[in-house]
């Protein structure tokens, strides 16, 4: 009757199913806020990770002329520091100095004399620490004038130093790979502990599940900052224990979460399948309930960097952190609290960094909470 | 009254488990109180180590220590010669606990004010402001906080002093009480903002609005003591450790609180100090659960101790 003819069938929809995981991801990309600090934890670990190579000072490095500068975008030594430089090594080789130019890491430099000079006298100035590979460029009047280059060893220090001479910018980078690797790895040793403990005691249930959850509940009503404190004096202070520590006391609310999951799941069909089907507890375990309980696992573990990366810096404040001369962003804090008066920017610097990734990784825990709560759907 | 008395009974083998797990942990780490960078030569040692007990086996200096605990004993520190420990906490106690005092008013009543009017003006720049707050509070420890507001108020500004209890007036404690309230005073206007809003929607809250109750009543009232109760039963754990002084806040701004003989403990190897400030903490914990409770029966009707 119409004239409109229905377009022709084509074989399959266009559109495709979409998985669970495919439709989080489009739920967490939607997500400013969290995009953002996907893309500001990536500049960070970036910063901090590759940062080093373009530096060309080492962590540890001690620049005993440059002890507490503030941060600056000029190179160091200034341009007055050098003219008084220059000047005295001119007078020291008992030469004029006519012209003195600075630009980058060379210089120029005009000198005359009455008596024709002696090229050797370039040796005075490499003598000088600020002047190295002087060299005559050309001369006129017969060697009364020369004209010198060479180069200047200048320094950045962005960021500034810290009270021994080290340079904070690559102490921040430092700090930032210790914070970062022990979030991570604390996380993971949490992790692991927490969710094999909790699919253990929830799956083997009954008189095993009630010890183990009693211990749990103990191991709550320790005073926690203590418990970290005797482990990491325990222990001492390596770098690998402390996210060790920091991990075996986290794991108790992941342990807790998975135990729950694994209580709803032990009565799946699924389970009973596998039960009927022979396989051990272990197998079960591993197979059926940890995979399951994954959801709420990554929520929780994106709460857990955060508040490690906290633990570890406490620790670090308190000075029962990484020892020197590694360091960590608490400890860097630390140290900027104890100079707030006199250096500042010891303390300013590493809490941007701090508090942005900090803030950074909220923002990102609570978009993976909006995109992976089934309630929300 | 029973319900009391059974709590109080059963906090008993909870504290009691705490003491001994800490003992044993204190213990077994590595070094002791008078192994110092220059070692003391070995008779002095034997006497130091008679005149402490530490020579006897582990097993009777524990039991020494339980029965020593119970009459209120703590023992000598090993490392504040001259003090107990029962006389160190007291005389750090109440600088903490004053400070931590009006660090819980400031929470409490800061956290649930801000959460309530961002509860009433949901989504407006308002709530977003009383939000990013609380996400600042959250996420920024404060032994970052402590600094940058000595660094602002007291450096730049010459506002208030840097640090120290001065004649213990306000003006030196504003500074760490900020500190040490607003990572508490976040979770509170979390919570508040939370369960404010879920309560502003129940049935109760429409009738009430039906009968033409002014809103102020109806919030106040009516919504306010549902939406109290997540509130009171954070209260516990924020109180103890608010109370029990803490040891970043108190080395920041150099309070001769109770809170860094936990850590200076833990460093010392002074095991009684330590133990005294773990028990300290506890019994803290187990009070204020307690103290919660009864509220919790008192606010929500249908819990009941019985």
């Amino acid at each position: 009757m119409t004239d409109i003819t229905a377009p022709p069938l084509q074989g399959t929809p266009k559109t495709r199913s979409r998985s669970l995981f495919q439709l989080a991801l489009i739920r967490f990309r939607r997500n400013r806020a969290a995009m953002a600090g996907c893309v500001i934890l990536l500049l960070i670990a970036m910063f901090s990770f590759l940062g080093p190579l373009f530096v060309p000072h080492t962590y540890d490095q001690v620049f005993p002329s440059y002890v507490t500068i503030p941060p600056s975008l000029e190179p160091r030594p200034d341009a007055s520091k050098l003219q008084d430089a220059i000047e005295g090594v001119a007078a020291r080789a008992r030469v004029r100095l006519d012209s003195f130019a600075v630009e980058g890491q060379s210089f120029t430099a005009t000198i005359s004399a009455d008596e024709p000079i002696d090229p050797r006298a370039t040796r005075y100035f490499d003598r000088a620490n600020e002047f190295r590979d002087t060299k005559v460029d050309s001369s006129r009047d017969n060697g009364r004038t020369l004209m010198l280059t060479g180069k200047v060893d200048r320094d950045y220090f962005v960021f500034g130093t810290d009270t021994n001479g080290r340079d904070l910018l690559v102490r921040v980078m430092l700090g930032g790979q210790i914070s970062i690797a022990v979030g991570l790895l604390a996380s993971l040793v949490s992790l692991g502990i927490g969710v094999l403990y909790g699919a253990t005691s929830g799956y083997v249930g009954g008189r095993i599940d009630n010890v183990m959850m009693r211990l749990v509940e103990i191991l709550y009503s320790l005073p926690f900052v203590f418990l970290v404190v005797v482990l990491v004096v325990f222990f001492g202070r390596s770098f690998i224990l402390i996210f060790l520590v920091i991990g075996a006391v986290e794991w108790l609310d992941m342990a807790r979460i998975v135990r729950g999951q694994t209580l709803a799941l032990k009565r799946r069909e699924f389970v009973g399948a596998a039960e009927a089907l022979g396989l051990t507890d272990w197998q079960i375990i591993r197979r059926h309930i940890i995979p399951n309980t994954i959801g709420p696992v990554i929520v929780f573990v994106t709460v857990v960097v955060p508040k490690v990366i906290l633990l570890e810096s406490f620790l670090s404040f308190l000075g029962l952190g990484v020892q020197a001369p590694l360091t960590s962003w608490g400890a860097l804090i630390s140290e900027g609290a104890n100079n707030i008066q006199s250096a500042p920017w010891l303390l300013i610097f590493p809490s941007i960094f701090f508090v942005t990734t900090l803030f950074s990784l909220n923002f990102v825990g609570d978009g993976l909470r909006d995109a992976l709560d089934p309630k929300d759907r | 009254m029973s319900f009391v008395l059974r709590r109080l009974a059963s906090a008993v083998p909870t504290l009691f488990i705490v003491v001994t797990i800490s003992f044993f942990l204190m213990r077994f780490a590595p070094g002791g109180p008078f192994n110092l960078e220059r070692p003391l030569p070995p008779q002095t040692m034997a006497n130091l180590m008679r005149t402490y007990q530490l020579d006897q086996p582990l097993w009777r200096q524990y039991v020494t220590y339980i029965g020593n605990a119970v009459t209120g004993d703590f023992g000598p520190s090993y490392v504040y010669k001259d003090n107990t420990v029962a006389e160190l906490i007291g005389k750090g106690l109440p600088y903490s606990m004053e400070l931590g005092f009006y660090a819980l008013l400031l929470a409490l009543i800061g956290g649930v004010l801000m959460g309530t009017v961002a509860a009433l003006r949901q989504n407006s720049a308002l709530d977003f402001s009383v939000m990013s707050l609380a996400t600042i509070g959250t996420t920024v420890p404060n032994f970052v906080v402590g600094p940058v507001l000595t660094l602002v108020f007291a450096i730049s500004l010459s506002l208030l002093p840097a640090g120290g209890w001065g004649d213990g007036s306000l003006r030196f404690l504003i500074l760490p009480m900020i500190a040490l309230a607003l990572p508490q005073l976040a979770v509170f206007a979390r919570l508040t903002r939370g369960s404010m809003i879920e309560a502003l929607h129940a049935d109760h809250i429409r009738t009430a609005r039906a009968y033409g109750l002014p809103g102020r009543v109806v919030v106040v009232t009516h919504a306010m003591r549902g939406a109290l109760l997540p509130v009171v039963s954070y209260l516990a754990p924020c109180a103890a450790a608010l109370l029990t002084g803490s040891a970043v806040v108190e080395t920041i701004f150099t309070i001769p609180g109770v809170g860094r003989y936990f850590v200076l403990g833990a460093i010392n190897r002074d095991y009684t100090l330590v133990m005294g400030t773990v028990i300290l903490i506890a019994i803290f914990v187990i009070v204020f659960n307690l103290v919660v409770d009864i509220l919790y029966g008192l606010l929500d009707p249908r819990v009941r101790h019985d």
